[in-house]
């Protein structure tokens, strides 16, 4: 393969074909999975069939007889290592001692309760399947709202009502008193389901100890290969940093599920020490959808006042989420911090008060999907601008446009702790709203209602929130570490470039984007550097992927890193060229003496004149390169408006996407194609939820979407064409100028497609529903409304 | 039990286990792991190959099913540094972004273009409906399908490289 030729002027902002292709499409990609070392063993998990359940024995005695089993494990075995913690504390919170192997108590289905160790993959499962687990069933609840009722089963000794923690955020009597004294209050309860991330890539663990160098290697599915190695090394295997390396090959997309530290990883880690051998362990899908972190799962009360002229007067919100059986990495930060400080979304509330109980129940644990937090807000928040445009008879696009923060407010202090540093709201809208020929499309579906036919568009204009930060900021907040992000430029003797990020690519393109951000600030060809990541033995640190912060917080720390690379070779070259160091430029590859573009030197003779050494500055030290620690100032807050145009069939309830509009700002843009690629399998995810997915438990706590077709993530054939566009507006927070884009998608999608199914329903006096808007709840609800009178 | 399988032009013969999914015979004894398995249910697609003619889910076809078979995986579907035009038109449209659905999506988008080499998106949606990419959307996928089909038009080949231009069979699926 060819390296990718550039016919911009700048890289910075072209439409590259990705560096990191060419493998996948050969089958040269390197998963997890796909790696192999001699004399690797398979491990096999022995999981909870019951929701709730004391154990009473493990009876180990067959399995350990059965063909090819090196070792079987229990929770007792295991006793000695940590729990493992969550990444983020609240000032009072109840934590779940979460055991990588379950002792005497299992709280939801799939939780590990032994492990088997084989020579094959299948002998494994054989063994497994001769444990033979005693348990003594409990009640269990898997619904948040039951879970704290009184006379709910207890799960945790020590979180009395299975109250995880309660947090608020705003002015509580301020709040109280503008809905009081509002002459029009839209109120309504809103679920939004729980999810299921489902990378396609199922996780995996391949643990390998060296016993000449004491040294243990993991690889892992990890969005996040430092936080994995920092918490499991010094919290729960008592595993010292330096003799600990996890690497994070190509990962198959992630969405939040690969943050946490699971208890599979833990388990292969320590067995492979205490063996002294390489064990794997890969999940089958059915392992993924009860042990992958779920997202999601809020029910609120919502009660937002206006005037009489639709202008919003507060915002009062009541959430309860439910947390799993244990907390997650993110757990306790998701609806708190990431969801709570978004409620005031892109409008002008005066004053906003939320409170979040957080619930434990019988489920598989929930961290980060998608957006963490943000989707929850935005579609409170844009599904209630709906009802309330319908009930004010405002149109939906006017009443966001009469509350938008406006373009000379910024930066613009929220009720709910933000800072928005920059914004341009209207734009966008308006844009979204010509690409949909707006008025036509109104004029169009009242001609189709005539015929029988429901028509309906929703509008969702969102901000998000990316690259949480500052860490000093973060940490008064409760997080357990610093959000900033590093890199290290080395520049070699010959001019080539290497760029080790401790951002971690799951499918988001980092090796291109960080490519051209690399070239472009230092003139070389994108064929001159390689990007590194995803290994803690060749990466300073690094704090991972996720909240949409990989160029906007690791991006600026490679920016940052070449900056001082930059000023190295000026001074050097200055010295070289007998020229003054403050008389130099740098551009296009090359130092010189500005005005006199000819007196200079080339990037590679810098280069080798740096590793050569002959001829430094009086104080210089040899070689070229340069590590960035970047902590961020603030968030960056990237809009838009997503509009969705649908039709739902009344007969069958079936919905279809006709036509799906998106106008996002995320700043600067360094491959468009990359951004829009993102913004489009956001928008099918998101679309998803509104749409299709939901994660349902029976009252048992038995997972009853526990396989893809029962899960329904969506095909090929039940998405459009997206049209997307952009406005530009750079955030001043990082010198790039680039906000994020990761989960803009998802952010914005759901209420959009949502808002546009209720809007087709409107006719038939539905109010709301609640999502995923599945053609039996829509039929059931058109029935119902006709038995009403409706239609 | 004894098997012998052509895989991407090479007859390989082999011992396995009566009950070994061919998916795991590709990947784990001919180190060929360009096939992915991202579910155990035939649901997702990523484990597709092209066994006499036609595109399979590897993790439902026993390797014992496959002896005296032709398969094709992904590693075989280029000509040495020649990308095959599916290939091209996935990298040039974005269609992959975490690339571990791709090797999948390409053999099923294959199988679609030597049946029907023009194809409308409906069309083309439709057929990759047994195939599931959670990072894309689906939107460049189905972009870099009718890349790839305008490719073929314009070179006026036939999508199937040359170890698998043998008839259409279903023996022993």
């Amino acid at each position: 393969m060819t390296s990718t030729q550039v016919p911009t002027d700048r890289i910075f902002g072209a439409r590259v074909k990705r560096v990191e292709d060419p493998r996948f499409i050969t089958g040269r990609g390197l998963f997890t999975d796909d790696i192999k070392l001699p004399g690797t063993l398979y491990a096999s998990f022995v999981r909870s069939p019951h929701a709730h359940a004391r154990i009473t024995d493990v009876d180990t005695t067959q399995a350990r007889a059965t063909a090819g089993v090196r070792a079987v494990y229990t929770g007792k075995d295991l006793s000695a290592l940590g729990p493992i913690p969550p990444g983020w504390l609240l000032p009072e919170i109840n934590i779940p001692e979460h055991r990588a192997l379950a002792i005497d108590h299992v709280c939801h289905v799939g939780e590990a309760v032994a492990v088997v160790i084989a020579d094959s993959p299948y002998r494994a499962r054989d063994a497994a399947d001769q444990v033979v687990v005693s348990y003594d069933e409990l009640p269990a609840v898997a619904d948040a709202m039951k879970a704290r009722a009184a006379g709910a089963p207890q799960i945790h000794s020590n979180a009395a009502g299975n109250i995880c923690f309660r947090w608020s955020i705003g002015d509580r009597e301020k709040t109280d008193a503008a809905i009081r004294s509002a002459p029009r209050v839209v109120r309504q309860r809103l679920v939004n389901q729980r999810l299921i991330p489902n990378a396609i890539e199922p996780r995996a663990s391949l643990a390998s100890y060296n016993p000449a160098t004491d040294e243990l290697t993991l690889y892992v599915t990890s969005q996040n290969p430092h936080v994995h190695r920092l918490i499991m090394g010094a919290f729960v295997l008592a595993m010292p940093e330096h003799k600990f390396r996890v690497i994070s090959p190509d990962v198959g997309g992630g969405f939040g599920s690969k943050i946490f530290i699971y208890p599979e990883e833990v388990v292969v880690s320590w067995a492979s020490k205490t063996l002294g051998l390489s064990i794997k362990w890969t999940a089958e899908r059915r392992e993924s959808f009860v042990t992958d972190s779920h997202g999601r799962d809020h029910v609120s009360d919502v009660e937002m006042a206006f005037d009489d002229g639709g202008h919003v007067l507060g915002l009062r919100v009541r959430t309860v989420a439910n947390v799993g059986a244990y907390l997650t990495l993110f757990g306790p930060c998701i609806p708190t911090y990431l969801y709570g400080t978004v409620l005031n979304g892109a409008y002008k509330f005066p004053t906003i008060h939320c409170e979040v109980e957080a619930v434990i129940t019988n489920t598989t644990p929930v961290d980060a999907y998608r957006g963490a937090g943000r989707p929850e807000s935005t579609y409170l928040l844009e599904r209630t601008m709906d009802i309330a445009a319908h009930e004010m008879g405002i149109d939906p696009a006017e009443l966001r446009r009469r509350n938008f923060i406006e373009r000379g407010q910024f930066p613009y202090q929220t009720p709910v702790a933000l800072v928005y540093d920059s914004g341009n709201y209207a734009p966008a809208l308006n844009r979204a709203l010509d690409m949909a020929g707006y008025e036509a499309f109104r004029a169009e579906q009242a001609a189709a209602r005539k015929q029988g036919r429901y028509l309906g568009i929703g509008i969702s204009s969102y901000i998000e929130a990316c690259g949480i930060a500052p860490s000093q900021v973060v940490g008064s907040l409760g997080a357990q570490a610093g959000l900033w992000e590093s890199a290290t430029v080395r520049l070699h003797p010959t001019g080539k470039v290497s760029v080790f990020t401790g951002s971690q690519t799951q499918g988001q393109g980092h090796e291109t984007t960080f490519t051209q951000l690399a070239a472009d600030a230092l003139g070389v060809p994108m064929s001159d550097v390689e990007v590194v990541h995803g290994d803690t033995g060749r990466i300073p640190f690094g704090m991972g992927t996720y909240g949409s912060r990989s160029l906007a917080v690791g991006g600026s720390a490679i920016h940052t890193a070449i900056e001082k690379i930059k000023d190295k070779a000026k001074t050097l070259a200055a010295h070289l060229l007998e020229a003054s160091p403050d008389d130099m430029e740098y551009a296009n590859g090359r130092a010189y003496v500005r005005g006199s573009p000819d007196k200079g030197k080339s990037l590679p003779e810098i280069c080798l004149a740096a590793y050569l050494a002959h001829r430094m500055p009086a104080g210089m030290e040899p070689g070229l390169e340069a590590t960035s620690f970047y902590d961020p100032s603030n968030f960056t807050f990237p809009f838009g408006t997503h509009i969705a145009i649908v039709e739902v069939d009344i007969a069958t309830g079936q919905t279809t996407i006709r036509r799906y509009i998106a106008v996002d700002d995320v700043g600067r843009v360094i491959n468009p194609m990359i951004v829009e690629g993102q913004l489009h399998g956001g928008i099918a995810q998101g679309t998803a939820q509104a749409l299709w997915e939901a994660a349902v438990y029976d009252d048992n706590g038995q997972l009853l979407t526990g396989s893809l077709m029962d899960y329904g993530p969506p095909k090929a054939d039940q998405l459009p064409m997206f049209e997307t566009d952009r406005t530009e507006t750079p955030t001043p927070m990082n010198p790039l100028g680039a906000k994020g884009v990761g989960e803009a998608g998802t952010i914005a999608s759901t209420p959009a497609v949502a808002n546009a199914v209720l809007d087709a329903l409107s006719p038939f006096g539905i109010r709301h529903l609640d999502i995923p808007l599945t053609p039996a709840r829509v039929w059931q609800a058109v029935q119902d409304a006709r038995a009403r009178g409706g239609r | 039990m004894r098997i012998s399988v052509r895989v991407n032009g090479a007859v390989g013969e082999h011992e396995v286990e009566p009950r070994l999914l061919l998916v795991h015979y590709l990947r784990d004894v001919l180190g060929l792991t360009g096939t992915h398995v991202g579910c155990d249910t035939s649901q997702c697609g990523a484990c597709l190959v092209v066994m006499d003619g036609v595109s399979v889910k590897s993790c439902t076809v026993l390797a014992v099913q496959a002896d005296g078979s032709e398969i094709v995986t992904i590693e075989g579907l280029a000509r040495g540094n020649q990308l095959h035009p599916l290939q091209k038109g996935f990298w040039e449209e974005h269609g992959l972004q975490c690339g571990f659905c791709t090797p999948g999506m390409i053999i099923a988008a294959y199988d679609l273009l030597r049946e029907n080499p023009d194809p409308d998106e409906a069309t083309i949606r439709a057929r990759l409906e047994g195939n599931l990419c959670r990072c894309t959307g689906y939107h460049n996928i189905v972009k870099a399908v009718q890349s790839a089909a305008r490719m073929l038009a314009a070179s006026g080949k036939a999508p199937a490289p040359s170890s698998a231009d043998r008839p259409r069979s279903t023996a022993g699926v």
